[in-house]
């Protein structure tokens, strides 16, 4: 048994598809039931396969405006003026109902968003239930919260959110506004409607008071319209730095309460003194995680010039590692691209880090002959000029920069329009906090990326949005402070 | 050997201040880091085919040991039979990288393996907590290679390394080196007593550039023995090692290894930290003694679709 290296396949095993309770139609959820939408229902498809998984049902401006209605009501007569203590049972109930459909709601995931299911298992549903967790607890002690002693409710809450983290976002808008005492709309993404819609199921077994949640899936015009409707208090986005914008500017004047959670282009930065292996496995989870479909990705390296070509020889070697392929695969690393616009978003930027000079490095992983996917890709020689450098890719394509001191380190890395999260490698705790200080990013992580807990808030500087989610300081987004 | 990369290495160790640089020099191992990711490889599901070829290559990888007090001719006999024809039902199974035995031993377990292909290895240097004199040392090494141990597992002088004493622990690796002749030779780092990951890293780069051919993480009488994480740094270090001086050199968990489950996830992380080259006998080995039946009851699983109970493979 020596010689040649033997080769070590392993054989394909897949999370069994049966478990996603996959039916052929979903309908939208208002008022407590599930009912027909009015408007033009949607396909979602699988993005690893490309078929059609199930027809969804989307809402008209007339569904939006009973959904509201529904969410007024409920919030007048039941969920704003019940005690916290009662809120807490209910929520508490659905983040065990989550734990219950765990593989379920992963499998899910995994078939509508392309995410695989070691992530959709081990990271979007538990953190899902952990945020419900961590809310319950918070909505009969809002008064020590540092609100006053009995903080208020906004009222009916307007939430659009993403295809990235479909559960986890939706979990991420329901789980602080139920416990502050608002009712919910939520919008779940065109591509990915069908967690969020067994998310409302689990409110009916939770026996929530019907109206308290309503989900109305549909595209953009459905998005506009819940957050432009008069009825709504607040609104809650998360997406493209684009169309936060277009709700900002459309709210203005009208005395909504908003947050914003957009794009961003973080850096992660590498010192000389870093634990290099590790380093590189967080530089690996930073932009190779869910696809690189992450708003916090780490999508700029920065990495300190004497120890570049050491630290890029090794990445190259882990992310060939990668295992790219079916996202029901539990040995799958990289899943599919969720849709076949970003796929196209994503080679469009890629070709343009390929004219501007920028050395492309691309995993030799096999590629699957059908769906959405996209071989991890690693840009060096970047420059701070190349739209590389600057635009949010938001797919697994890492751009390499090189700086010589700390200085030189913060200003490039907070030479952004954004600023969501950034993260340090050095084994030298003063660095750590030095750097940590002067950037400009709502969430820093030192010798670590990518790390979500309920009890730490999230949220950007200037053009990543503003308001922040999760931890004491996300309550503010929900009570009228 | 005559790289650029080589030379430099000859230079870091002229010194007890050299080497003290070069070894502090390297990067440091995050611990949160290191142990996450071990985890998260830890999660590979390996079946079929795949868990066959892990089995058969796993029980090839075994150093079965034993390392008692009471050992007698009689029990490393019965050993060496298990060595060869590991189950006597499929002959088809590998024999088992080596038996390792103290060094009064090896003469029996020679004679009882003479022409199997299994290795014999022997530990040595007043295992297993070195505290003796270098010429101890040197003549228990002497003993078992005289004997015909093909393999010789030492241990490093923990507390010299502990006290910063690095040319002291390299000067001892080097000198049971040369007297082991053709005899390879296994340093043990004793992990579990050196206690942190930077230290793992710099006793395997020490064992490494003294010239040990296998770095070994326990001697199975400390607790913790082998773990997960550890074995990611000493893997990670034979790869940072060929990748400098294109050797390959080879990795030993031992100790606390007991299912197939478990040598499953190392062989994931031999695959995948160390890369495919690895997954060969030469290059790693498992230091155990109850993980043979282990992975013969599961191979039998595999073959026969049931489950059979432990009284279908041999006790010994």
């Amino acid at each position: 048994m020596s010689g040649e290296p033997m080769s070590w396949e392993y054989a394909p095993a897949p999370e069994s598809r049966d478990i996603a309770n996959l039916k052929p139609a979903y309908r939208m959820f208002v008022d407590g039931k599930f009912v027909d939408g009015t408007g033009e229902p949607l396909k979602t498809i699988n993005p690893a396969t490309e078929e059609v998984l199930a027809e969804v049902a989307t809402a008209s401006k007339a569904d939006i405006d009973t959904a509201v209605r529904a969410a007024r009501r409920a919030y007048d007569k039941v969920w704003g003026r019940m005690p916290g203590a009662e809120r807490a049972k209910y929520v508490f109930r659905i983040a065990r109902l989550i734990q219950e459909r765990t593989r379920e709601l992963a499998v899910l995931e995994s078939l509508d968003n392309g995410k695989p299911i070691k992530e959709s298992r081990d990271v979007d549903v538990p953190t899902a239930a952990a945020h419900f967790f961590y809310h319950a607890g918070w909505a009969d002690k809002l008064g020590h919260a540092g609100y006053g002693p009995n903080p208020r409710p906004l009222g009916v809450a307007g939430q659009v959110i993403p295809w990235n983290f479909p559960l986890l976002m939706a979990a991420w808008k329901i789980a602080p506004a139920l416990a502050c005492g608002n009712t919910v709309v939520l919008k779940p993404a065109e591509t990915t409607p069908l967690t969020a819609l067994v998310l409302a199921e689990i409110c009916q077994q939770a026996d929530l008071p019907a109206g308290v949640v309503n989900i109305l899936p549909g595209a953009g015009d459905v998005g506009a319209e819940l957050v432009n409707h008069a009825g709504v208090d607040k609104v809650a986005f998360t997406g493209s730095t684009e169309v936060g914008k277009l709700i900002q500017r459309s709210l203005a004047g009208t005395g909504k309460k908003l947050t914003l959670e957009l794009g961003g282009k973080a850096a992660n930065i590498v010192f000389d003194d870093a634990p290099l292996d590790q380093a590189v496995e967080g530089i690996v989870n930073g932009i190779f995680f869910n696809q690189g479909h992450v708003c916090c990705a780490g999508s700029r390296l920065l990495v300190q010039e004497s120890v570049a070509d050491e630290l890029l020889a090794k990445l190259r070697y882990r992310v060939s590692t990668l295992r790219l392929g079916d996202p029901l695969d539990k040995n799958t690393d990289v899943g599919a691209i969720n849709s076949k616009a970003q796929l196209d978003k994503i080679r469009e930027l890629t070709e343009s880090g390929d004219s501007e000079g920028a050395q492309k490095w691309t995993s030799p992983c096999p590629m699957p002959d059908k769906g959405f996917f996209f071989a991890p890709t690693v840009f060096s020689d970047v420059q701070q000029s190349m739209r590389i450098a600057r635009e949010e890719i938001f797919g697994p394509v890492l751009s390499v920069l090189t700086f010589r001191t700390p200085e030189e380190a913060v200003a490039k890395a907070n030479n952004t329009p954004y600023g969501l999260s950034a993260g340090i490698w050095t084994e030298k705790g003063s660095r750590i906090l030095w750097t940590a200080q002067r950037m400009r990013a709502g969430v820093v992580w030192a010798n670590t990326f990518n790390r979500f807990d309920p009890t730490a808030p999230f949220g950007g500087y200037q053009e990543s949005g503003f308001g922040r989610e999760g931890g004491r300081a996300g309550l503010e987004a929900y009570l009228d402070v | 050997m005559a790289t650029p990369a080589a030379t430099e290495l000859s230079e870091v160790t002229r010194d007890d201040a050299s080497l003290r640089r070069f070894l502090h020099g390297l990067p440091g191992v995050d611990q949160v880091g290191v142990e996450q990711r071990a985890a998260g490889l830890g999660t590979r599901s390996i079946k079929k085919a795949a868990k066959l070829f892990a089995i058969d290559t796993a029980i090839s990888m075994v150093d079965l040991t034993t390392l008692e007090g009471a050992d007698t001719p009689g029990k490393v006999r019965t050993l060496a039979a298990k060595a060869r024809r590991p189950d006597p039902d499929y002959p088809d199974v590998p024999h088992v990288g080596a038996v390792c035995v103290y060094p009064d031993l090896v003469e029996v377990a020679v004679t009882a393996l003479a022409g199997s292909g299994v290795g014999v290895a022997s530990v040595a240097t007043a295992f297993p907590s070195g505290r003796s004199n270098l010429g101890v040392k040197l003549a228990d090494t002497e003993m078992a290679v005289h004997a015909g141990a093909s393999e010789i597992d030492m241990v490093i002088d923990r507390g010299a390394f502990l006290s910063g004493r690095y040319g002291r622990v390299f000067d001892e690796i080097v000198a049971v080196k040369a007297a082991c002749g053709d005899a390879h030779l296994k340093v043990i780092l004793e992990t579990g007593e050196l206690s942190t990951y930077d230290n793992v890293r710099r006793a395997s780069w020490l064992a490494l550039l003294a010239g040990g051919d296998f770095i070994k993480t326990s001697t199975g009488k400390v607790t913790p023995a082998a773990t997960l994480p550890v074995t990611h740094v000493m893997l990670q270090a034979v790869r940072d090692w060929w990748e400098r001086t294109g050797q390959l050199r080879g990795v030993k968990p031992a100790g606390g290894i007991r299912t197939t489950k478990d040598a499953i996830r190392y062989l994931v992380a031999v695959h995948e930290v160390a890369g495919p080259e690895w997954l060969s006998p030469e290059l790693f080995r498992f230091g155990a003694s109850s993980l043979l039946n282990d992975l013969l009851m599961q191979r039998r699983a595999q073959i026969e679709g049931h489950y059979s109970g432990p009284d279908y493979v041999t006790v010994d």
